[in-house]
């Protein structure tokens, strides 16, 4: 019997010679990390053991990147715990606002996360990084100081659903419609507890930014991780970041998945017809095609997220807005997830083009994703954004809407006011 | 352990954003957090519930994010058990992590409605209903599991097994 990368990676930093899913093991983590809102509940538990040394200084991130540039004082606080904290136990990888960027963005930037590695976050949306062809996936802010202690974590071996895309995908149509599609399909609980194998010719040329997308939205499933096996093109993008950041790291190990593995299920699509997607609220299940939405005007639209702030999310939103104007009722919010990305869009001349089609330009941080700053919604307010959730007052106000799509949706929205399909625009 | 209290019922999907918004996250203090707990599902909730009481949902309860602000503003509310037809699985992690007990039972969360009188024996899986006259049993938590509840919890588990 073959298994799956997931069980390969989790039966490699278990130290075991076989798994079968559903059983419990203790792995050993190659990294973990934590940010200004779940970290500080990890550092108080890690405090309580007192003990003298993190488990390796070197394998540890913290990122104060959801409430930063600090909103109040009570976030200024909590910010602050992760400076002292990386201080005082010489934690290798802290970053300050201005170097900061949204985690799951900026890690596999830098180069701290490859192929075949097992990572832990105390954040959802940490199964991003199956893009690389490494098991990660989101735990709580306990898990977390036992991970500064032990550099261990107790994980149950899921099962893994494969999905395998077929066909061509349409212009405008990118990595977030294909998982959209895929949430709509199987629902918010559709891949509860289980590993979501992202598979077909479709994903062989999907880019590296657009896998990030789908790995990234695996949990919006009830996923425990999302992954794609490490093809040349990831690989490349791997070898790239060690060479800018981390010319130190050489070593990659690639997994793949056995010709017998077994699956709980495979599920095809045939992509071809496959239109922009939109995720009404408060669902990201709730999906229909953008072209069919008509008259849903919006207050504010947000480019950015760990789902889709990348560089080819904002030339694809720039490549929209270049001599139009947003509408004078909309709000456009664009967020590049790094200062590295932000740099490129200064470069390009993409900043200049959200200015001056009347949007803002902002400094990296989740702020707005998760209501928690640089646009919150107002009672009664609507919003589209290239963000991965929905629910009820996710944005801000409980009596507020949030809405769903890919970067080129989103661009048109803010030109038109309401949303609509790119090609309403271009 | 052995609870006695009142359910409140929820639905499927409840998640982490309407168990404790976002807005709320700039503190670990367990007393502000369990003033906000169950905000954005149900505002009267704080008002309403009383120590030992239970919350009793469909699918999924606890999907979104992982914030362990949720799971820890449920315990500080007074709340002595989720009952759920399923939970998230990083919801489920967090509450066996930090010592909040919750049971898995599908009879429970489509009979139980919100005000019945339950009796829950955590160790045997028992859920009765005095209110309906009615026993529903859990599923039984792996002796993995088990393990760490017994040590109260992650960080008193490990701290065991570094002695």
């Amino acid at each position: 019997m073959g298994y799956t990368i997931t069980e390969k990676i989790l039966m490699a930093h278990a130290g075991r010679k076989s798994i079968k899913s559903g059983e419990f093991v203790n792995v050993k983590v190659d990294f973990c990390l934590g940010n200004d809102i779940t970290a500080p509940f990890a550092i108080q538990e890690f405090e309580k053991l007192g003990l003298k040394k993190v488990f390796d200084e070197t394998r540890i991130a913290l990122i104060p990147d959801h409430f930063t540039p600090a909103k109040d004082l009570k976030s200024a606080n909590q910010a602050k715990s992760l400076a002292v904290f990386a201080e005082k136990y010489h934690i290798q990888h802290y970053w300050e606002v201005g170097r900061m960027g949204v985690e799951h963005a900026l890690l596999p930037q830098m180069g701290l996360v490859k192929p075949g590695d097992l990572v832990i976050g105390a954040d959802s949306h940490t199964c991003t990084y199956g893009a690389l062809g490494a098991f990660s996936c989101g735990v709580g802010s306990t898990d977390l100081a036992a991970a500064f202690a032990t550099g261990e974590c107790w994980l149950r071996v899921p099962e893994t659903i494969k999905f395998v895309y077929n066909g061509t995908m349409n212009k405008w149509v990118g990595g977030k419609d294909l998982i959209l599609h895929t949430i709509g399909a199987i629902g918010v609980s559709g891949a509860q507890y289980k590993a979501m194998e992202f598979t077909g010719p479709v994903i062989k040329t999907l880019p590296m930014d657009d896998r990030f997308s789908m790995c990234n939205m695996a949990i919006e499933a009830g996923g425990k991780n999302g992954i794609i096996e490490a093809d040349a093109e990831a690989v490349k993008y791997v070898k790239k970041a060690f060479a800018k950041y981390n010319p130190q790291r050489k070593n990659i190990k690639v997994y793949t998945s056995d010709k017998d593995a077994v699956y709980s299920k495979v599920i095809e699509y045939d992509v071809t017809k496959l239109e922009p997607m939109v995720a009404m609220p408060h669902l990201p299940s709730n999906v229909k095609e953008a072209h069919k939405i008509k008259d849903v005007k919006v207050d504010q639209v947000v480019i950015g997220s760990c789902t889709n702030g990348r560089l080819s999310d904002l030339r694809i939103a720039a490549k929209i807005l270049k001599n139009n104007r947003v509408k004078p009722w909309v709000r456009l919010i664009v967020i590049p997830a790094t200062q590295e990305i932000y740099q490129e869009a200064v470069r390009e001349g993409l900043a200049n083009i959200f200015v001056h089609a009347g949007g803002i330009f902002s400094t990296p941080s989740c702020g707005p994703c998760l209501g928690g700053h640089l646009g919150i919604l107002a009672e009664g307010e609507r919003a589209l954004a290239t963000t991965n959730r929905n629910f009820v007052g996710r944005m801000g106000h409980p009596k507020s809407e949030v809405y769903l799509s890919n970067a080129a949706v989103a661009a048109a929205t803010a030109v038109k006011g309401k949303i609509c399909h790119p090609e309403d625009v271009v | 352990m052995k609870f006695k209290g009142y359910a409140h019922t929820f639905g499927n999907d409840v998640n982490t954003d309407e168990i404790l918004p976002a807005r709320y996250l700039h503190t670990i203090d367990p007393q502000e957090l369990a003033s906000h707990c169950m905000e954005d599902a149900d505002p009267h909730f704080v008002k309403k519930v009383k120590p030992g009481d239970m919350i009793v949902a469909g699918d999924n309860f606890g999907c979104g994010s992982s914030r362990e602000h949720a799971p820890f503003a449920i315990k500080a509310s007074g709340v002595s058990c989720v009952i759920a037809a399923s939970f998230a699985r990083i919801f489920y992690r967090n509450a066996i992590n930090i010592g909040l007990p919750i049971l898995v039972s599908k009879e429970a969360a489509s009979d139980v409605k919100s005000g019945d009188a339950l009796e829950i024996d955590t160790q045997k899986g028992l859920i009765k209903n005095i209110t309906k006259k009615r026993d529903y049993i859990s599923d039984v938590y792996p002796e993995f599991i088990q393990n760490i509840i017994k040590a109260d919890g992650l960080m008193n588990y490990i701290r065991k097994k570094k002695k």
